[in-house]
């Protein structure tokens, strides 16, 4: 569950953070939250929600007067051109977990937002004070940068401050500047609807290849896979598939594939083809074809389990202050 | 063998001074032909001083592995060595041996080029079954070119997670940056390399010149290094002996040559090489892919309809001018782009010969053959991005973790 207003007003006040807060009717509009907030001394943010093509999100805090120019930034990210836009509605809900019209850097504190990255417009640190929401529109704080930068290091963030008029060049020579602010995971969002056509991301991220013979079959025996194989743009913000850690599922798609094959073989004319030898026709074909995809599917099966396995290890031996509560008898 | 390597290597110091825009260029930097043609491979085997890859090999290898050779093998992509029969000769007396690759980790973008090595590279641990060290010169890439320390390392995990979905096998298999790696054992190799390598070598080998500053001069050694298995110490201590066998593209050779070199003389075995043709870039013969011009290559984040349209778009026809002339003189092979991307790619041997046979005849339309080419080719990047989805940063710390790799040798 997402921070409500009021415990993220006691996070702040248990890290000692300083802070004075206003509240005001809601406001969706920064002229709005100017009218009620504008004449205190401080900047107002605008706070923009953003997504590129690969589906990973960006909070963009700026002063109000700061340009902001979207194009440019999708270059000095490395997202070329026209990478970025802003999120659609559903995304402030499920990644960010705040209402509409309420997007602020301290949406961080949510854990569904960890990988969200944050451009802060350098700025604000030439101000007294800055405004934010605090999870809800209803309210700004305002504060000074240094506090703002004590909580994001208190929920283990880096504060990168970004001139965000700034328009260098980007080309062969000039890797893009803001490249490694990109995140370095996508996040994909549950039965998003048919408005972000380009980018389908399934629920259960599972990625049937372009194997033909596979297809129907696989859709027919699990309904629940709404696979959408959006032609001409695969899928290319798939998470890890969780059958890669699920032995049932695992066996699943092998049995799909297989039988999927095997059906598409056993046809009148095949069977009037090859008679009786049609059992050992078709396993060879099996073989054949579903060799090297199953390899790799099982390779990454137990490059899963292994990494899983060294990871759990690591823990049980990094922390000394634990008082050897993982111990090897 | 050594001796004529040499031989070859003072003579090439000769070239260099003399070299005008005629002669190919093939080092680590550079790639290009001679004056609108193609690379001479031969001529580029005896410069060096390596060896043809002859079929009794590759049958040799079959043999000790039971298994079918690697397509690579079958079509002659990998088609030179130095050792390689050693390797063979000692993996038949039981005596193991551990594989070395590396990447330039330059770009986010990799394409069907780069994973040429790494394909070739995972066929050799499964079928010998052997350990693997992976090197990414993030270390090499910042001085070369104009990108920070962070963004070196950064690319260098990134380019971890397409290696990684080539399916090497994680429980024998050791990935490690330059950067967070270089240090202990491994920089003792390397001032070890170092002292016997002069300065007056290096510019005969790489070309560098008074101008570059002293970090390109002091780079070698560290590609050198993982060479020798002692370099490794969480992993083949105690294992001097162990010999190494290096998968890579054939403009890595002068660093092996240097390695080679020195070898014998800090009292390790030479590495043994294996080493490949460039992938052509879609345009034709005249070099190697760029990662900067996106239509030379095709790219492993292409989509189905990038890959049809740069094939149909940019990918060099051998076919006639017209459907007429074409099936009265055929296409000519020599040239023809699809055909080799096909020789690279398409399983099927038979299927190719008669390809490349109707096609010759111009019985076959370039069309039908790029087509074929596509289905392939689009295959191939829907398995990597498949495998790639999967890889997370967790695995690629376990890959890239300083860790024993208990079992290595079964």
């Amino acid at each position: 569950m997402g921070f409500s207003k009021e415990q993220f007003l006691a996070r702040l006040q248990e890290l000692q953070i300083e802070f004075s807060q206003y509240e005001h009717p809601v406001v969706m509009t920064v002229e709005d939250q100017a009218k009620y907030v504008g004449n205190s001394e401080g900047g107002l943010s605008k706070n923009l929600f953003l997504k590129d093509k690969k589906n990973r999100f960006y909070i963009v805090s700026a002063l109000a007067d700061t340009k902001v120019d979207l194009k440019v930034l999708s270059q000095r990210l490395g997202l070329g051109k026209g990478g970025l836009r802003m999120a659609p509605e559903e995304a402030l809900g499920e990644v960010l977990q705040v209402p509409l019209g309420s997007v602020t850097p301290f949406a961080l504190v949510n854990d569904s937002a960890r990988n969200v990255s944050l451009l802060l417009d350098q700025g604000f640190k030439g101000q007294e004070h800055c405004l934010f929401h605090p999870l809800s529109n209803d309210m700004t704080i305002s504060l000074n940068v240094c506090e703002l930068d004590k909580f994001l290091r208190s929920i283990g963030r880096d504060s990168s401050y970004v001139d965000l008029e700034a328009n260098p060049p980007v080309g062969k020579d000039n890797p893009p500047d803001l490249a490694a602010l990109v995140p370095s995971d996508s996040i994909v969002l549950p039965d998003l609807p048919e408005k972000a056509a380009s980018l389908q991301a399934p629920p259960k991220a599972h990625v049937v290849s372009d194997n033909k013979s596979t297809d129907t079959t696989a859709k027919a025996t699990e309904p629940s896979r709404k696979v959408k194989n959006v032609k001409d743009k695969p899928v290319n913000s798939v998470q890890p598939s969780s059958s890669f850690k699920d032995v049932g599922q695992f066996v699943e798609e092998i049995l799909d594939k297989t039988s999927a094959l095997l059906l598409s073989e056993i046809t009148e004319e095949s069977i009037k083809q090859h008679g009786q030898q049609l059992g050992v026709v078709v396993s060879n074909c099996i073989r054949e074809r579903l060799a090297s995809e199953l390899k790799t599917d099982t390779t990454l099966y137990m490059q899963t389990a292994y990494t899983e396995g060294f990871h759990v290890a690591r823990k049980m031996f990094q922390s000394t202050d634990t008082h050897h509560q993982f111990r090897c008898l | 063998m050594d001796r004529k390597a040499a031989e070859i290597g003072a003579l090439e110091k000769e070239n260099e001074t003399q070299q005008d825009q005629e002669e190919q260029v093939v080092n680590p930097w550079e790639v290009s032909a001679k004056e609108g043609g193609k690379i001479d491979y031969d001529k580029l085997i005896d410069k060096f001083g390596c060896q043809r890859l002859d079929p009794s090999l590759i049958d040799r290898v079959e043999r000790l592995t039971s298994r079918r050779a690697h397509i690579f093998l079958r079509r002659g992509v990998f088609f030179a060595h130095r050792d390689f029969n050693d390797i063979l000769d000692a993996f038949e007396r039981g005596e193991k041996f551990y594989l070395y690759t590396g990447r330039g980790p330059s770009s986010e973008a990799l394409h069907l080029g780069h994973l040429i090595p790494f394909m070739f590279t995972q066929y050799l641990q499964e079928v010998f079954k052997v350990p693997l060290v992976i090197q990414l010169t993030d270390d090499e890439k910042f001085l070369w070119k104009n990108l920070t320390v962070e963004e070196c390392r950064r690319l260098a995990r990134e380019n971890a997670k397409d290696i990684i979905a080539c399916g090497f096998d994680i429980r024998r298999t050791f990935i490690f940056s330059d950067f967070d790696y270089v240090g202990g054992a491994f920089y003792r190799n390397m001032v070890e390399i170092s002292k016997r390598v002069t300065c007056n070598q290096v510019v005969g080998i790489f070309g560098f010149i008074g101008e570059d500053h002293i970090g390109k001069y002091s780079f070698p050694p560290v590609q050198a290094a993982p060479s020798f298995p002692s370099s490794f110490p969480h992993l083949f201590s105690g294992k001097d002996n162990l010999r190494c066998l290096i998968p890579c593209a054939i403009d890595q050779d002068p660093y092996f040559r240097m390695t080679r070199d020195v070898a014998p003389r800090i009292g390790y075995h030479k590495p043994a090489l294996i080493e490949s043709l460039f992938f052509p870039a879609l345009q034709g013969e005249t070099g190697k892919m760029s990662a900067s011009d996106p239509n030379s290559a095709i790219y492993v984040t292409d989509s189905e309809k990038d890959i049809k349209n740069k094939i149909n778009k940019y990918a060099f026809s051998g076919g006639q001018d017209s459907i007429e002339k074409h099936r009265q003189l055929g296409a000519n092979l020599e040239v023809d782009i699809p055909i080799k991307y096909l020789s690279f790619f398409l399983e099927d041997d038979a299927e190719l010969e008669h390809t490349k046979k109707e096609y010759g005849a111009g019985r076959m339309l370039t069309g039908e053959v790029k087509q074929r080419l596509i289905e392939v080719l689009t295959k191939l990047v829907e398995r990597h991005r498949r495998a790639r989805a999967a890889v997370t940063d967790e695995m690629v710390d376990a890959f890239m973790a300083v860790r024993p790799l208990p079992n290595m040798f079964n």
